[in-house]
């Protein structure tokens, strides 16, 4: 599975992509694992206006997550 | 229609030209183009980061939505992503319909909902450090007209 964090995720993470072997199975389990490691972007990716896209498609609520899935952390959006 | 994401510079004049070229039916192109601010010496350049794959389909949606709601004939969106300096276009907007009220209305709505919605990520870098900017309530109310 990999991970994409954009904006200011992946300036507070320190890395823009990373694969995650083995593949948590929701989202939530995906956070916790994310949190576990840096207690600070687990916060962020919790905060507001942060959307999950699974394989490029917004999705809202708790998640399963495909194990081949790209997951992405979107932070607000500006265009223009 | 067309949705094009660049990392690289383009002429907004030869864009527009292109963009009339054989229109017979069209009676009305409008066009905006937004340009990178120098904020007189407090930007030296602007990041934006795109999600390519999503990004383009992103804007492909609001541009459909626009086609449709402004009968619109044709529209064209260019965005840049990566580093752009002050003075460089960042994005162009142009829209053909028959007649100028749609044209015009057309741009400035995919305009609100580039700014707002559209799926890049800006950071401004200056002397004074980088910061990254998101949608000001401005940007918001602007979009608000909309619903």
């Amino acid at each position: 599975m990999r991970v994409l964090l954009f904006g200011r995720l992946g300036d507070l993470a320190g890395w823009r992509e990373r694969a995650f072997d083995p593949p948590p199975p929701h989202l939530a389990a995906l956070k916790a694992l994310i949190a576990a490691d840096d207690a600070a972007l687990g916060a962020a990716l919790d905060g507001p206006g942060v959307q999950v896209a699974i394989d490029k498609a917004i999705v809202r609520g708790a998640t399963q997550l495909p194990p081949t899935a790209e997951i992405a952390f979107l932070p607000p959006m500006s265009g223009g | 229609m067309t949705v094009r994401l660049t990392s690289e510079s383009f002429d907004p004049g030869a864009e527009l030209t292109a963009f009339c070229a054989g229109r017979t039916e069209s009676g009305a192109v409008a066009s905006f183009v937004g340009i990178a601010r120098g904020e007189r010496g407090a930007a030296t350049a602007l990041e934006l980061q795109a999600y390519p794959g999503f990004t383009d389909a992103e804007i492909g949606r609001m541009v459909e939505a626009a086609v449709a709601r402004f009968s619109l004939h044709d529209a064209l969106v260019i965005h840049r992503h990566g580093s752009i300096a002050p003075g460089e276009p960042i994005v162009m907007v142009a829209t053909a319909a028959a007649h100028r009220r749609e044209a015009f209305e057309a741009c400035d709505y995919l305009m609100d909902y580039l700014k707002s919605r559209a799926p890049f990520w800006k950071k401004e870098h200056g002397p004074g450090g980088e910061r990254w900017v998101e949608p000001t309530a401005r940007d918001l109310d602007d979009l608000a007209r909309w619903d």
